[in-house]
């Protein structure tokens, strides 16, 4: 019992993860069109973003360290912490918080510059060829983010406040023994939170409301005299910066690298199809759905009867939605199915 | 079959079988790279009998390539050294897993289609690198060893305790031999293709690319000719997976990674989709330049641009040896992204237009001289 109670959680974190990247993916594919393969970059460059800042907030000085009294010893200070002292060092322990306040104007304006730059012109043309050059993009910002950051993962911790565990187990009146790290408690909380937002945005808003009537039938709303492109431009950006926030949030439970994207660009297709094209719940749902899945096919229990099925679940699943079921777990009928 | 495609795989054949002698003038003499443009012109080619012929989009060829160099590598350390038994199994094994594969990923069309080999094709990564451990050897992946059962194979370890190398009936298959083994497979894998696109077999293929909802509409069933392309075109990825372990026994899950798979479109796209030597013409651009230009370093490139004046040079180097080196993929995506947007036929299409430009050209210059030979 608390053995599935901890893959339960473990699997909340995961799927908080998963879902936030394909809410972000699906708002493009699911309602542009677009089959975006630069997704995991965008996902890459939120992440990024929270290096580049603990890169900035760290900017230090050489300093003669007073401690060592033999020789002349020199220890680089951050220049933070020379100007503000203890202020400074709580900026920069706080770096992944802020860091999503940082990131969030550098997403939007990466986003509108990749859809006017580059995507608008691929609507026309077809799913391959929107698939290659998204392709292209993502190896262009991995190279570029590879030659300034170099190829090994960067650690960005958490707050020290939060760099232990939860005791889960002892709140809920279970074995002291399940603990959690703080970290992906509140990254469960934060996905929640943002998810949320994403929602209420686009079901209590004018602007919302006009996306969603495009989203359902563009023409018939461009007809009306609502410039649309310039509507699913913003959202695109808004993709942009649900994906990049999922980033900039995951640093601490993963150092991230340049390859960081590819390995959840993948991921993210499945979650959207298996989801359904163009449903924000049904991403939302598969995205916590498979991540609980994965949590569970890890455990021991199951792996003795199974091997392996841990490294494949997800794309099992997504393999016996597409057979069984093409439109997905909430997908509306006829919307791309072929 | 008509004459011309005869005189083109003769040509084909002929530059091929030549390069040894012409590659080195430019700077491409070595067997391995020779090698490599031979192994991946090879998948290419076969890749593009599913994506070129019928539009079907896989992401997950890569697997194929890796059940073949698998097989290879377990025949040379079952069977024997000899690479005739490694290649053929290697082939037929791989066409069998791709008829698994393409029979349930081909209900399926469009996007979803790419989505289902991409999925397949990570299962097999990931299993190749998990639960499959004792067949693949997983991080480490799968060598020749000093005991290996050769059945067939005589001598198990050569004179010395060095490890036997792959042969052909006795010949040794290493350098420029090893080369003429791939380059031979290639020119017949390339008449392959050249017959098949001739055959109704490969109209239909197109047909199906055109309009396949006419195809049905008139009564036909498509699902087996796309099958068999996909067969076949998994086969050709297994032949090349195959000859890369004849030419470096070793086999490692990487190779399945669905970037690899990403990697042969990148060529076929390159070189120009549906069209018969673009996939080759590709394959081999990329792996030229990832020759060349990896070997690039700042000392090369600050040779190079001495002539300039020296505070364009500080700025300049830095900045192009973003695109060199270690940085060589970025010239390839943005290269890559070039195309798509703008030349979606590939190289092959460029060729065309330039064609019609510079005969455009004449005709008009002749029409011209002519209108004023009249006045």
């Amino acid at each position: 019992m608390e053995a599935v109670f901890l893959q339960l959680l473990n699997g909340l974190d995961k799927g908080g993860a998963y879902a936030l990247i394909a809410l972000g993916l699906t708002l493009i594919f699911g309602t542009l069109g677009v089959v975006n393969f630069a997704h995991g970059a965008t996902f890459m460059i939120g992440s990024f973003c929270a290096v580049t800042l603990q890169k900035l907030l760290t900017m230090s000085q050489k300093v003669r360290d007073e401690s060592v009294t033999f020789f002349e010893a020199y220890k680089e200070v951050p220049y933070l912490e020379i100007w503000f002292g203890d202020t400074g060092r709580a900026l920069i322990d706080w770096t992944v918080p802020l860091a999503l306040l940082f990131s969030i104007p550098i997403m939007l304006a990466f986003g509108y510059i990749m859809e006017r730059g580059l995507i608008q012109r691929f609507y026309k043309r077809t799913h391959a060829e929107q698939i290659l050059v998204t392709f292209g993009l993502a190896i262009v910002l991995q190279e570029l983010v590879k030659a300034y950051f170099g190829a090994n993962p960067i650690p960005t911790p958490a707050p020290d406040i939060v760099s232990g565990s939860a005791h889960v187990g002892a709140w809920l009146g279970m074995s002291d023994a399940i603990v959690y790290p703080w970290w992906r408690l509140i990254y469960f909380l934060f996905a929640a939170i943002l998810i949320g937002g994403v929602f209420a945005f686009l079901n209590m808003t004018t602007f919302g409301m006009v996306v969603r009537a495009g989203m359902a039938d563009r023409e018939t709303v461009g007809l009306i005299g609502i410039d649309i492109d310039k509507k699913f431009t913003i959202v695109f950006g808004i993709a942009a910066v649900v994906t990049g926030l999922a980033g900039v949030m995951y640093t601490p439970v993963l150092p991230p690298d340049y390859h960081i994207g590819m390995e959840f660009l993948v991921l993210s297709f499945v979650v959207v199809v298996v989801g359904g094209m163009g449903s924000l719940r049904g991403a939302v749902a598969a995205g916590f759905l498979l991540g609980i899945l994965q949590s569970f096919a890890s455990m021991t229990e199951v792996k003795s009867i199974l091997p392996g099925i841990d490294q494949i679940i997800i794309y099992l699943v997504a393999v016996v939605i597409l057979l069984v079921r093409p439109r997905g777990l909430m997908g509306r009928e006829g919307v791309m199915e072929d | 079959m008509q004459m011309k495609d005869n005189i083109l795989v003769a040509i084909f054949a002929a530059v091929i079988l030549t390069m040894p002698i012409w590659a080195g003038a430019v700077g491409a003499g070595y067997p391995d790279l020779l090698q490599k443009f031979a192994i991946f012109g090879l998948f290419a080619i076969g890749f593009n009998i599913l994506f070129g012929f019928t539009g079907y989009l896989s992401f997950g060829h890569a697997a194929f390539l890796g059940v073949g160099s698998y097989t290879a590598m377990w025949s040379f350390k079952l069977l024997s050294m000899n690479a005739l038994p490694a290649v053929i199994l290697a082939t037929l094994l791989s066409g069998i897993f791709a008829a698994a594969i393409g029979f349930v990923a081909l209900r399926r069309s469009g996007i979803y289609f790419s989505i289902l080999t991409l999925a397949f094709a990570q299962m097999c990564y990931n299993l190749a690198y998990s639960v499959l451990t004792p067949v693949t050897m997983g991080e480490t992946g799968l060598t020749l060893a000093a005991d290996d059962p050769r059945i067939f194979g005589g001598a198990g370890v050569e004179a010395g305790g060095a490890l036997p190398s792959p042969d052909f009936f006795g010949l040794s298959l290493s350098g420029y031999n090893g080369f003429y083994f791939a380059a031979i497979i290639l020119v017949i894998g390339f008449y392959i293709s050249v017959r098949l696109y001739r055959s109704s077999f490969g109209l239909m293929l197109l047909a199906v690319k055109s309009n396949q909802n006419r195809m049905n509409y008139t009564g036909l069933n498509t699902k087996p000719y796309l099958l068999s392309a996909f067969v076949i075109s998994g086969m050709y990825a297994g032949l090349a997976g195959a000859l890369m372990v004849v030419i470096d026994p070793l086999a490692g899950a990487e190779r399945m990674q669905w970037t690899a798979s990403g990697e042969v479109v990148l060529m076929t796209i390159l070189g120009g989709v549906g069209t018969l030597l673009g996939p080759f013409i590709g394959a081999v651009t990329i792996k030229y330049f990832e020759n060349i230009f990896s070997a690039f370093n700042d000392a090369v490139l600050n040779q190079i641009f001495d002539f300039l004046p020296d505070f364009i040079q500080v700025i300049w180097v830095p900045f192009a040896s973003l695109f060199v080196g270690k940085g060589w993929h970025l010239t390839l995506g943005v290269l890559f992204m070039l195309v798509v947007i703008f030349l979606p036929g590939g190289a092959m299409e460029g060729f065309r237009l330039l064609k019609e430009k510079l005969f455009k050209k004449n005709e008009d210059a002749a029409e011209t001289a002519k209108a004023g030979g009249t006045e």
